[in-house]
């Protein structure tokens, strides 16, 4: 089956009409984390009751992706976001179905929370919350689809590309590189054979956007790869997901097969010339695969080893050809820029962060949970507006972002601005988006052994600066927190870190030193008690000897 | 060493017994799948572990054979990614998040609390064979933090008390 674009709005007003036949939606978030904590209970309660009370007709119960606030799950919302209950139990059922159309069960209510959601600009998770992720109608009905017809139909595949670019998209996996630089590049390179790589390998520890994304909307990642696939000229993707996302896969692969049986997928899409497919390959437990020539290397079935560069993926990618490789948050991006344009996107963040960016907001804060905000947004307003401060009175002491290649940002810049040059200056990254809040009883010390332990296991081995350093570097970290380290070993230490940081082969090597130099930095205070004076100031290290 | 193409089994120490073993059948459909290419190799590890729970070096060279592709190769991507284990898991499968969340709620004073009264460290089984630690580098669930997964279930905001407790009630449940 081939769509044409009546189709695609015929499947939109079916799909609205039946929702309008509806008196009453109850939306039961079916994320990892609320399933975790048992809304699938909950959803068949619910549905139960209804069937009960014959109300099956007049009040739609639905799955529905992420809801946002993971630290107050199971979550339902009523009426699309007009009552929002948390904590939901299967026995809070029948007070449930007795509220619709009354007023609502103050017990369960989310409470305090509004600024978590007012203060949200949603873009790539506009549809998290509201459509059920297994139908590919709910997702044509908002929309969904629009920008691949529209690209087309109606554009060349110079004005994709043009239009990604003015509207001043940066990759949202870290380094933050110009996407519409990045598909020119692929575009130019001439090659007959040509890939689409997504990179869903979230391997940094404390971060749940893209799994969210995927399990909540995974239609518009495999329409902005599909955008992109016509814009440089491919017609085959690949998404590289964890193997350690389990639902994120099996969604994925159930939008994949919708897809191609609507024809949104496979020969002939919207009867132009163009074909796309998309494969599923699974990762498996590497965090060095999240650099593209090791996600590539992955990808043939080989060690996820990197590789230096140039030449770029872009001329030498998967299978020596040559291959654009972009984040799920790059690509969920994609398709409201096609379809609202370059100058609606471009209108949202800062100068030279255009957009939004979602976080996955966790650590010790009241609320944690999947946030998206525009760029420029400050650090207070993210932990104290959002997040809704710091829980059990205790004081706020740093905001670690970018993972094991980030930095812990510390209270003096609350006020500052997030975007890419900002954090930055500070010394850490954007990185893919995990920001874990530290409070006063965290040792920063440890904090970075943290860090460095994650690395020095995960170092692939290739190159000796990341091997060795980050053992060496884990080790002096692990004698200053035992109380065991005199000044010497300090100076060492930051010695190791400048080596590291300039000679090793890939991002992974190069950005470990981060979360040492910057506490270093912030938290110099602290390095100077482990070894001077033997104590902890955070009083976490008291239980010396632990050098793992 | 030779890879060779005939299955795995007829050695006592693996887990699959001669020709016909029916836990190869999801493997053999994953090759033919991917058409028997090489670069099915990481998808193949995938399944054969779902089928057998771990990698023997039967199923290795069996895999080696019928892909084409070098054992030492197989070996290789077999020991590079943490998702594959070499070694039988225990009964029962214990996985503590260390994910940075977790970490900063607690989950070292869970490993510690798994250490003093189970005796096993991540990535070892307890000697009678029942329970498996595993520790995750992050299950993404981090609003939840400490989290864990107990034979497939994930659970949320644990202690070292409550995990304990949960181990100790496979033990209960199962009578050696």
């Amino acid at each position: 089956m081939i769509l044409h674009s009546e189709d695609l709005h015929r499947i939109a007003r079916d799909e609205q009409d039946r929702r309008d036949g509806f008196r009453h939606q109850v939306h039961v978030c079916m994320a990892a984390g609320c399933l975790s904590c048992g809304s699938g209970e909950v959803k068949q309660a619910l549905e139960a009751e209804v069937a009960r009370r014959g109300l099956a007709g007049r009040c739609q119960v639905k799955g529905v992706g992420c809801l946002g606030l993971c630290a107050a799950g199971p979550l339902v919302a009523v009426d699309d976001g007009a009552t929002r209950y948390q904590g939901v139990q299967a026995a809070d059922a029948a007070a449930i179905v007795d509220a619709l159309g009354g007023s609502p069960v103050e017990r369960l209510r989310c409470s305090g929370d509004m600024a978590f959601f007012q203060r949200q600009t949603r873009i790539v998770t506009e549809n998290c919350g509201r459509i059920d992720p297994e139908r590919i109608e709910e997702y044509i009905a908002a929309a969904g689809y629009h920008g691949l017809h529209r690209a087309l139909t109606g554009m060349s595949r110079q004005e994709v590309i043009d239009e990604v670019g003015h509207s001043g998209l940066r990759g949202r996996g870290g380094a933050g590189f110009p996407a519409g630089l990045k598909w020119t590049a692929v575009a130019k390179a001439g090659d007959s054979l040509k890939f689409v790589i997504c990179n869903a390998d979230e391997g940094d520890p404390g971060a749940f956007m893209d799994r969210s994304v995927l399990e909540s909307d995974p239609h518009r990642v495999i329409e902005g790869m599909a955008i992109a696939g016509y814009a440089i000229g491919a017609s085959q993707g690949f998404i590289y997901v964890r193997a350690e996302y389990p639902l994120a896969v099996k969604r994925v692969r159930h939008a994949l097969a919708q897809a191609e049986r609507l024809g949104l997928l496979g020969n002939g899409i919207f009867h132009t010339p163009f074909t796309f497919h998309i494969k599923v390959r699974l990762g498996a437990g590497a965090f060095v695969c999240g650099e593209e020539t090791a996600l590539i290397a992955s990808i043939e079935g080989r060690m996820g080893r990197p590789r230096p560069r140039p030449p770029f993926p872009a001329e030498f990618g998967l299978w020596e050809h040559p291959t654009l490789i972009n984040n799920v948050e790059t690509f969920a991006n994609v398709a409201p820029i096609i379809r609202n344009g370059a100058a609606w996107f471009s209108a949202i963040g800062t100068e030279k962060s255009r957009g939004t960016k979602v976080f996955a907001l966790a650590g010790k804060v009241v609320n944690t949970g999947l946030i998206e905000v525009p760029m420029g947004t400050t650090l207070r307003d993210i932990v104290f507006e959002i997040g809704g401060g710091i829980p059990g009175g205790r004081r706020f002491k740093a905001v670690q972002t970018g993972g094991p290649s980030g930095g812990c940002i510390p209270s003096q810049f609350l006020d500052m601005p997030v975007d890419y040059e900002s954090l930055a200056q500070v010394g850490s990254i954007m990185g893919s988006g995990g920001m874990i809040v530290i409070d006063d009883s965290a040792c920063m010390v440890d904090v970075a052994r943290f860090f460095m332990e994650f690395c020095m296991t995960e170092s692939c081995g290739k190159c000796v600066p990341c091997r060795v350093g980050t053992r060496q570097i884990h080790d002096l970290l692990a004698r200053i927190t035992a109380g065991q380290a005199t000044p010497a070993d300090q100076a060492t230490l930051e010695d190791l870190c400048d080596l590291v940081r300039h000679t090793s082969l890939c991002g992974l090597g190069q950005s470990s030193p981060n979360p040492v130099l910057t506490t270093l930095k912030y938290f110099r205070d602290e390095y100077h008690a482990h070894i001077h004076e033997r104590r902890c100031l955070a009083g976490a290290c008291s239980a010396a000897g632990e050098v793992v | 060493m030779q890879a060779d193409n005939s299955p795995p089994g007829g050695q006592s120490s693996t887990p699959s017994s001669p020709p016909a073993d029916p836990r190869l059948r999801l493997v053999d459909r994953t090759m033919q799948l991917y058409h028997h290419e090489g670069h099915a190799l990481i998808e193949t590890l995938h399944a054969a572990q779902e089928s057998f729970g771990y990698l023997d070096e039967g199923i290795m060279h069996y895999i080696a054979g019928r892909l084409r592709v070098p054992l030492s190769r197989v070996f290789a991507v077999a020991t590079f990614y943490h998702a594959f284990t070499l070694k039988p898991p225990g009964k029962h499968t214990c996985v503590i998040c260390l994910g940075t969340a977790c970490y900063i709620g607690g989950s070292r004073a869970i490993l510690d609390g798994i250490r003093d009264r189970e005796g096993i460290a991540a990535g070892e089984t307890t000697a009678d064979g029942e329970v498996s630690l595993v520790v995750a580098r992050c299950l993404g669930s981090c609003g939840l933090a400490p989290a864990g997964v107990f034979d497939g279930e994930v659970a949320g905001r644990l202690d070292p008390q409550q995990v304990l407790d949960r181990i100790g009630r496979w033990r209960h449940d199962d009578p050696a």
